[in-house]
């Protein structure tokens, strides 16, 4: 037997022609992660393995976990974490920083407007009908002020880096993201299992969200009472996000309810308590529109509070994220930012959108057609990566039938070219190889806007899949921004 | 700061009596299998389906009350509501619902404990496993009782949980005691005759009490005796009056510190029951019918239970 140097972990990566996180464009590996990389190199992948099994047990008995219901029983899922981290210099966190804080003051600008004057509707920026007849368009929201002209007031922008090195703009979550409690549980998980990986390296904080996240939600009920009673309104423990729910409550401290322990008199919100009722100012809610409010929405829902909209248009209470901002990250509605932008801001916008192509004009139906196996097509209205067709991976026969889909409704789609998403060292069964991730970092709002230095990083565990949600296979990383 | 959600009160309330349930009904258990063994023999397991009133219920399974069957009944059969394993996952449901005031050990402990007993197949409750199996249950529901005692928070949810757990003591307990004359003398007019000393040694001893009893009572070893420690004496920890008076004593710190003085119903039939059985005896109990007097004692904690709830639980 000859006696072999054991290769260091990361020898023999390649990561195959995309933009990585960790070596950068063309295999010249990025400056800023040479500590990271020099230090993973010294660990062997079976000391890797063992505390990536131990970290994922830890996250199960913590109960960082997702529930999945049958009929008899209860199955607790983790996201599964991937013990890799994605490191971001400052310069590159400092444009996404800034693009994050311009997009969401342009979001906002932009719901204020299409909710009182309507002046960019009037000067044609973004056609009429697209906002007007969105579903997520909501008429009861017309003329009502809400603090700060603040709407989006927790914000999740989901960024993919593309073969040149630069963020994209994927899609904005406006109405009420998930993801940042897994932001931080992963770091927290990072800092126990990983202790000398991270020693000395400088990574911001991101374990003060809660605080953060409390005091801007203070901020916006300054009006109605110095000393704010906030609550966390959550759908329950049905709820496939029910655990971020509970972080969030205990990270603020704030009450977890439910539409049930909520009752509204004289158009003012009271929480049931064992001392009777007791006022609430603020509702950080994790329940949609649709089903906020069975007297003005659905009026078949048992997850809300009946009469909260007439609560929150006497200004009695503040709710968080206002009610009607799902129209800004409507799919439809992404096309036209850049241009929302630079009406609202007079700036161009510091992270470009993704080249999409809008099939409900005539132009980009003929062209999404006629390139159909070269992009993404996305139904406007969905979430969660469902009904997705990647032209490129798709059999002739889907390709064929979705034509059809696309001719019977093409106002219900949008396309874009396949984004080469970057790609980061992932622990695999075969060892470390390249795999595909985003970033969503989370920005929150009250006068003005904060985000948080990280975001949750997620990663397609698929070899070659380039979709990242965790309802399809998707995992995540810990993300981290150096100082 | 804000009193305490009211369906958070009822959750907390339930998930210590679910716990303090399945801790009890191990003990039983495990005092009947030990009757079992007994030289008397002839021992029927459904004196346990008597005791919980679970006749009818157990008859649905379609099975003979073997001790296999009603050992299976009471530990791992998910459509008996009552069994450990249904208490067990209600208390977890309850406590993923309270997690945002429960403390993390205090959920990891329990999700450890559901998970165990969610993988005992039914090999593992065979008869010669069966001391082992309730040991280790009620070891898990000690642990749940220190862990709360070193972490949870003492506003509301301590109390209302102290509270549960002292009120399904008190009605454990009497079920406990009860046992003992539903396997032996079914009959009130028998009650007071002679009893194997033996058996009433196995009672105290699955209530951890038997060496407070030696130390209380050095010389005797009467059913009244026993009886009155484990129904009357107030040091006794699992006794009914400890457990009434403990309970007695959450619901006024509910009440005194969280601005409930108002509330006068589960707190005025706490303070009847205490001072019932400040002032009976074991043997008055025994001779006006013990199971009855036992039954009674039970049917007044339900009342508390259902006092709570529209006092706390239950606002419009």
């Amino acid at each position: 037997m000859t006696e072999r140097r054991p290769a260091g972990l990361l020898q023999g990566y390649d990561p195959g022609g995309f933009y990585c996180e960790m070596f950068g464009a063309s295999g010249h590996p990025a400056a800023h992660t040479r500590v990271v990389r020099d230090r993973l190199d010294g660990f062997s992948l079976a000391e890797l393995r063992r505390r990536a099994q131990a970290a994922e047990r830890e996250l199960f008995n913590l109960g960082v976990t997702f529930t999945v219901y049958t009929s008899r029983e209860q199955i607790d899922r983790i996201l599964p974490f991937d013990v890799i981290p994605r490191v971001l210099s400052a310069a590159e966190w400092e444009v996404i920083e800034r693009g994050v804080v311009q997009r969401v003051t342009a979001l906002n600008r932009f719901i204020e407007d299409i909710y009182h004057e309507q002046k960019i509707l009037r000067d044609g920026v973004v056609p009429a009908e697209l906002v007007l007849g969105n579903p997520n368009y909501r008429p009861q929201m017309r003329g009502l002020k809400v603090p700060f002209g603040s709407y989006v007031n927790i914000c999740g922008v989901d960024l993919v880096r593309g073969g040149d090195g630069r963020f994209y703009v994927l899609e904005d979550n406006a109405r009420t993201p998930s993801g940042v409690s897994y932001v931080v549980e992963n770091r927290h998980l990072t800092q126990r299992s990983f202790p000398d990986l991270m020693r000395d390296i400088g990574v911001r904080s991101v374990s003060n969200y809660g605080q953060r996240l409390i005091g801007k939600l203070a901020e916006l009920a300054a009006g109605i009472d110095a000393d704010p009673s906030v609550v966390l309104l959550s759908p329950g423990v049905y709820n496939s996000a029910y655990f971020e729910h509970v972080f969030l409550a205990r990270e603020m401290g704030v009450p977890l309810v439910e539409g049930r322990d909520l009752v509204v008199r004289d158009d003012r919100v009271f929480m049931k308590t064992t001392g009777g009722l007791q006022r609430v100012n603020v509702i950080y809610r994790r329940i949609d529109d649709d089903f906020l409010d069975p007297e003005a929405f659905n009026p078949e829902s048992m997850l809300g509070v009946p009469g909260l909209m007439r609560a929150y248009r006497a200004g009695n209470v503040v709710l968080a994220n206002a009610v009607g901002t799902g129209v800004a990250d409507d799919k439809a509605v992404y096309a036209y930012v850049p241009r929302i932008v630079r009406y609202y801001l007079d700036e161009e916008a510091i992270l470009p959108n993704v080249e999409t192509h809008i099939c409900r004009e005539s132009e980009g139906l003929e062209f999404t057609l006629a390139n159909l196996e070269e992009l993404v097509v996305k139904p406007v209205g969905a979430s969660g990566g469902y009904g997705i067709l990647i032209g490129p991976h798709a059999s002739r026969k889907a390709l064929a039938e979705f034509r059809r889909k696309l001719r019977a409704d093409p106002g219900n789609y949008i396309s874009q070219p396949v984004v080469q998403l970057s790609v980061c060292p992932t622990m695999t069964r075969s060892g470390i190889a390249p795999r595909h991730v985003d970033l969503r970092p989370f920005a929150v709002t009250g006068r003005s806007t904060w985000v948080l230095p990280g975001g949750l990083t997620r990663v397609a565990l698929r070899k070659g899949s380039l979709i990242v949600n965790s309802s399809q296979g998707g995992g995540s990383k810990d993300t981290w921004v150096l100082e | 700061m804000n009193n305490l959600l009211s369906r958070h009160a009822e959750s907390i309330f339930w998930l210590a009596r679910q716990v303090e349930r399945a801790n009890s009904t191990a003990r039983i258990l495990d005092v009947n299998e030990s009757f079992s063994r007994s030289p008397r023999g002839e021992h029927d397991w459904q004196s346990v389906l008597r005791l919980y009133a679970d006749e009818e219920s157990f008859r649905a399974t379609g099975r003979e009350p073997s001790a296999d069957a009603v050992i299976h009944f009471y530990i791992l059969d998910g459509d008996n509501p009552n069994s450990v394993l249904s208490n067990i996952r209600m208390a977890r449901e309850n406590a993923r619902a309270l997690r945002p005031l429960i403390s993390t050990e205090m959920w990891v402990q329990l999700n450890g404990f559901h998970k165990w007993i969610s993988r005992l197949r039914r090999p593992d409750l065979r008869v010669e496993n069966l001391n082992r199996l309730c040991s280790h249950i009620k070891e898990s529901c000690q642990t749940h009782s220190g862990i709360t005692a070193e972490t949870l928070y003492r506003d509301e949810s301590w109390y209302f949980h102290q509270l549960g757990r002292a009120i399904e003591r008190a009605d454990q307990t009497t079920r406990l005691v009860d046992v003992k004359y539903q396997v032996l003398l079914p009959e009130p007019s028998d009650v007071g005759s002679p009893i194997d000393e033996a058996q009433w040694n196995t009672v105290l001893r699955s209530a951890a009490g038997f060496h407070a009893f030696r130390r209380v009572n050095p010389n005797s070893m009467s059913p009244s005796s026993v009886v009155n420690f484990l129904v009357f004496d107030p040091r006794f920890p699992r006794s009914v009056a400890a457990s009434v008076l403990t309970a007695n004593e959450h619901l006024n710190g509910i009440r005194i510190k969280y601005g409930h003085g108002s509330k006068h119903g589960a707190s005025r039939l706490l303070r009847e029951l205490a001072a019932e059985l400040a002032e009976d005896t074991a043997a008055d109990l025994i001779a006006r019918g013990l199971h009855e007097g036992l039954d009674s004692i039970q049917a007044q904690l339900a009342g508390v239970t259902s006092a709570l709830g529209t006092e706390f639980f239950l606002l419009a």
